[in-house]
């Protein structure tokens, strides 16, 4: 994109806040996986293949994956948030290769969350909320 | 099919000690019992870092936080609110909220706050467009095209933001120096030079959301004048580089960097400067020389950098963590970042909690919080249910927290007045188990390391202070060390150049002062009660107590146990490492610590 005036900055703005809202309520699954270095030593690149691989494995394709920085729960790292439409958003820690197919077959398929896993940000983001 | 609700009990150490498990085995047999097996799933989860309260069962989607649960709710929790979909408000964490109210807006255990944070973990750094939906560069506009430079400073002011870096100087404040002074050049300035053992809160914000930091210094730039920035930023920090120098180029792209920024006439670009990871670096002036190429070494102040800073013009220069707080403040306004914190030190505090604490993290906290609810609430409590001891925080240039001041509510002034000081946020966590003289060696060691050598209370003072304190963990110390060591420490602090020199005594300030019964028995007694002083131990066989099951000689790594199988075994004390693996392996008592 080229340089933008101030309308254009707004007029992105508006349509990637309804790009991401809607992607929230839509129908599509999504998997984000925390990739600070913290995440990353502890392994998140192994569990971001092992996703990729299990949902091709499937042929799951309406499931979207995305990476994000660290989500400060450094002592369960690597920790992925997934958000299943009709079932609540959690967090996953200590997801391995292992984990994160379980988390495919279970949850993204399966629509059970997986026992032992689940870990819970110790936040609400209030900025979520707040943000006028 | 989906579930209708889950059952979210908590199984972390602390609370499975207190009856996770039974009560995860009564609700499954009660789902069974009353024929709704197939409506709930119960599952497992990690630690919600609320121990205190535990066991902790949460039920989604409604979000109902049930504390203190026992087997004997099982029925209840099934029967009431499974099937009949009403909350019992007697299990209920926050009482006020029971039945009826939505929980949706109620924030259990919020004692947690993100405004640095908001960006990271939610969306992908590498893409500048999740950051501006999130209102990202919206402070910029308004910056721009709706206030006047003495507006933005004003709105600082009354907001009271301080310096996260440590100091805790009024941000507004050096804005308007540097504003007010006159130049042909000016200079914007991130320190992103994190030192402190243990802390990584602004890698973390530079990784998770690179923008915010982007946009506080353009937000700057504009502000006092000036058209350059740089981010000082250690090498050894590749991924945070890498993000940022991506959210750089993105920035440039859509003209949010560089020359007129959204069609006006202001330009200002950032670029990368690597500092190759010299502590010292990370004090303000030292960090300019750096920049500029010199060798990195503090010069007094003042003049202070504001007025006169990179190449001799004035220069804002803030921390990571600061810079990530000013868009908020701008687009939300002063009142509501005052509203947060307590009287004299406004908003929250990116921790990074580390040490022997269960759930360590990356956590933000409004000001005031108590080290209790850091880490009892937030953090679960202390590993293996030791006891709690002492918190470091502010890294080598801070001092210790005792139990005795875990309700203190945290802000700059309370930090100082007992002693430690907010530092960067590094925190750490330390159990009965550590030595403090230990701990004091190893802070000292460290600036003893990172000291630039420019002036001689730094650089002799704390050498000579190390090595009394090496000579105390090996039981060699004298009482009038701990003269020489008070003198050595005021020496240093009213007469070293920068803060380094300055701060780096209070570690043994702050430990003597609460622990000097430890330094005591080190010298009277030659004993560390943690055991961490290798020099003031030794591990022996009880002959009476040892079957020779050999499990201590086969552990040993440098085969220095000797024995016959089923007769008693013999550590040999010259070449024992005193590593304590024996001690851990033996199950009958039988190998002797001390």
């Amino acid at each position: 994109m080229a340089k933008m005036t101030l309308d254009e900055l707004r007029n992105l703005r508006d349509s990637k806040k309804k790009e991401m809202t809607q992607r929230d309520g839509d129908k599509n699954a999504q998997i984000v996986i925390g990739m600070g270095t913290c995440g990353i030593a502890a392994g998140a690149k192994d569990a971001f293949d092992a996703f990729l691989d299990e949902l091709n494995a499937h042929d799951v394709k309406d499931t979207r994956i995305t990476q994000t920085g660290c989500m400060g729960l450094c002592f369960s790292e690597p920790t992925v948030e997934v958000a299943v439409p009709d079932m609540p958003r959690v967090i996953y820690g200590n997801v391995d290769a292992k984990v994160a197919r379980r988390i495919v077959n279970e949850h993204i398929i399966g629509k059970a969350l997986v026992s032992d896993h689940i870990f819970d940000k110790p936040a609400q983001d209030i900025i979520d909320q707040g943000a006028e | 099919m989906a579930f209708k609700n889950y059952i979210l009990v908590c199984a972390g150490t602390a609370c499975e000690s207190s009856k996770g498990i039974a009560l995860y085995e009564a609700l499954e047999a009660e789902l069974k019992a009353q024929g709704v097996a197939a409506e709930a799933q119960l599952v497992k989860t990690g630690c919600f870092g609320f121990c205190e309260q535990g066991p902790i069962v949460k039920i989604l989607p409604d979000e109902s936080f049930y504390v203190k649960v026992g087997p004997e709710h099982a029925q209840q929790i099934v029967a009431e609110h499974i099937i009949k979909g009403r909350q019992i408000p007697e299990l209920l964490y926050d009482k006020d909220q029971a039945a009826g109210t939505s929980s949706d807006d109620i924030a259990f255990y919020q004692k947690q706050q993100r405004i640095v944070l908001r960006n990271c973990g939610v969306i992908n750094p590498e893409y500048i467009d999740e950051y501006i939906a999130r209102d990202g560069y919206a402070a910029l506009e308004k910056v721009i095209f709706d206030m006047t430079p003495d507006q933005v400073i004003q709105e600082l002011k009354d907001a009271g933001l301080r310096g996260r870096g440590g100091a805790g100087f009024p941000t507004g404040m050096k804005w308007g120096f540097s504003k007010n002074a006159e130049a042909d050049q000016k200079y914007i300035v991130c320190n992103a030079d994190e030192g402190d053992p243990g802390a990584y809160m602004d890698r973390s914000t530079c990784e998770g959301d690179p923008h915010s930091v982007l946009e506080a210094m353009t937000i700057a730039g504009r502000t006092v004048g000036a058209n350059q920035g740089f981010i000082y930023i250690r090498a050894e920090y590749p991924l945070a580089i890498e993000r940022l120098n991506n959210a750089i180029d993105q920035a440039r792209e859509y003209g949010l960097l560089g020359d007129n920024i959204l069609g006006t006439d202001f330009c200002f670009d950032i670029e990368l400067r690597l500092g190759a990871g010299a502590f010292v670096c990370g004090e303000e002036t030292a960090l300019l020389a750096s920049i500029e190429g010199k060798r990195g070494m503090p010069i007094p102040r003042p003049p202070f950098p504001a007025v006169k800073g990179l190449w001799g013009k004035p220069t804002v220069i803030n921390n990571v963590e600061t810079w990530a707080n000013i868009p908020m403040i701008l687009l939300k306004g002063s009142k509501w970042f005052s509203s947060i914190g307590t009287e004299t030190t406004k908003g929250t505090k990116v921790f990074a909690l580390t040490g022997k604490i269960n759930n360590s993290g990356l956590i933000e906290v409004p000001m005031g919080t108590t080290l209790r609810e850091i880490i009892y609430d937030i953090g679960g409590g202390i590993k293996d249910g030791k006891k709690f001891k002492a918190a470091q925080t502010g890294g080598p240039s801070g001092g210790v927290i005792t139990a005795e001041y875990l309700d203190t509510p945290i802000d700059y002034e309370s930090l100082m007045s007992i002693g430690s000081m907010m530092g960067s946020g590094g925190m750490i966590v330390m159990d009965e188990d550590d030595c403090m003289i230990d701990v004091t060696k190893f802070y000292l060691e460290f600036t003893v390391d990172e000291s630039c050598g420019k002036c001689a209370p730094c650089r002799i003072g704390g050498r000579t202070n190390y090595n009394i304190l090496d000579k105390i963990s090996k039981g060699q110390g004298k009482m009038e060390d701990l003269d020489t060591l008070k003198d050595l420490a005021q020496a240093m602090r009213k007469a070293s150049l920068c803060g380094l020199g300055q701060t780096a005594p209070n570690p043994i300030m702050s430990t003597m002062n609460y622990f000097e019964e430890e330094y005591l028995e080190h010298i009277n007694d030659s004993s560390c009660r943690a055991g961490k002083c290798k020099d003031l131990m030794s591990y022996t066989v009880v002959e009476e107590k040892c079957i020779g099951c050999t499990a201590c000689a086969r552990v040993c790594p440098v085969n220095c146990i000797s024995g016959e199988v089923k007769t008693p075994h013999v550590i040999d004390q010259d070449q024992c490492i005193k590593c304590g693996q024996c001690f851990d392996k033996c199950k009958f008592d039988a190998i002797l610590k001390g």
